[in-house]
């Protein structure tokens, strides 16, 4: 069967089009649909803790539930424009008293971060 | 008896959902099952006039629930099939009319009187249409072969997973079929349009009959008669194969194939 789809490729009908498109489009649209209800308040969760030691605005983080193979993925991705210590707004650790307790220094830029 | 509750829904519009449940349920019905096919599309009443008893509607599904009417004074017995009945709904522009309680109300008094009831959701995934399918034993998704209605199909199949009555109590899941209508084997020939197999495929789920475009079904609904009615549409065959199906027969597809027309049907023939 192979050497004839060698010998004979499917020609690119619109219908072959048709079906890779829906294929995309549905295997994307399955994984949001499947993933868990906790993801956004997660997300909202990291962003909290994160905005007490950094500046950080809500789209500057994304959370995704992936799948390879038998593996399920959490991946956080993280963006940040230069670790300057926030004033965090919500009062919570608002006198900078945790940032000193995690030894972040508001001055100097972490290591992993590129200067903006 | 306790009848069964059976959705025929798509998420897309106009891809033959109201032909699909009028033609199911006069099937169910010619074969001696008593059933009653209710529309559940709010403000757009049309089953009456696909079913032909436009002119008999006195009081609808919304009098019912409001308990302005009584059940038997709703339901219409169809004329040609003393099994089946239709039972219309409102025209109100109201759509959260149809409460969820007072809805289980109305399909748990037709269970006891029914084999089979047969639900026309509206299009879309708002209130009436998620209402239609709440209560669904079994759902017959209707798809067209192109990339909408099967992208809408995929959408639907996910809800009932997830927002059925069965799914919210953990019960044995709605059980889910696919009938594949307006197929059109010459245009799948010209490599136009996705196969039966690309659809089934795309969607995983079991096939419960290809309906092919026909003439047959405009002239159908032109008269108020279910396709299954007439012996010669090739539509209305496909149909009472899907309902064979669906009861647990086994039937080869057919239809699947670019019709052949003769010389005399070409030149006297209807489709």
């Amino acid at each position: 069967m192979r050497l004839l789809n060698l010998l004979f490729p499917e020609r690119r009908t619109s219908a072959v089009i048709a079906r890779e498109r829906l294929k995309i489009v549905l295997a994307h649209e399955r994984a949001s649909r499947e993933a868990p209800d906790f993801l956004p308040v997660l997300q909202k969760e990291l962003l909290d803790v994160i905005g007490r030691y950094v500046e950080i605005r809500s789209d500057m983080i994304r959370v995704n539930l992936g799948r390879s193979g038998d593996t399920s993925l959490l991946e956080i991705n993280v963006e940040i424009d230069g670790a300057r210590g926030a004033p965090a707004k919500n009062g919570a650790v608002g006198d900078g008293k945790a940032a000193a307790a995690t030894k972040i220094d508001p001055g100097t830029p972490a290591p992993w971060v590129k200067p903006s | 008896m306790a009848g069964k509750v059976i959705v025929l829904t798509s998420g897309k519009g106009g891809v033959g959902k109201t032909t699909s449940a009028a033609a199911i349920a006069a099937g169910l019905a010619l074969r001696g099952h008593r059933t009653v096919v209710i529309d559940f599309d709010v403000g757009l009443r049309n089953l009456d006039l696909i079913m032909g008893c436009e002119r008999r509607v006195v009081f609808d599904f919304i009098n019912v629930i409001n308990g302005d009417a009584k059940l038997n004074q709703a339901l219409i017995k169809d004329k040609r099939n003393d099994s089946l009945f239709i039972f219309p709904t409102s025209q109100t522009r109201d759509k959260d009319a149809l409460k969820r309680d007072g809805v289980e109300r109305v399909l748990e008094e037709l269970k006891d009187s029914f084999d089979y009831i047969v639900c026309d959701s509206p299009a879309g995934i708002e209130h009436g249409a998620l209402t239609a399918m709440y209560f669904a034993d079994s759902a017959i998704i209707v798809t067209n072969p192109e990339v909408s209605s099967v992208r809408d199909s995929d959408r639907i199949i996910g809800l009932l997973a997830s927002k059925s009555r069965r799914a919210e109590f953990n019960l044995e899941p709605v059980a889910v079929h696919l009938l594949l209508a307006r197929y059109s084997p010459e245009r799948v020939r010209k490599g136009e349009m996705l196969t039966v197999e690309d659809v089934k495929e795309i969607l995983s789920i079991p096939l419960l009959g290809v309906i092919p475009e026909s003439e047959s079904v405009l002239r159908a609904s032109n008269t108020g008669t279910p396709v299954v009615f007439d012996e010669e549409s090739p539509a209305g065959r496909a149909y009472h194969d899907a309902v064979a199906r669906f009861l647990g027969e086994q039937r080869e597809l057919r239809f699947l194939q670019p019709e052949r027309r003769s010389f005399f049907r070409a030149l006297f023939g209807r489709a």
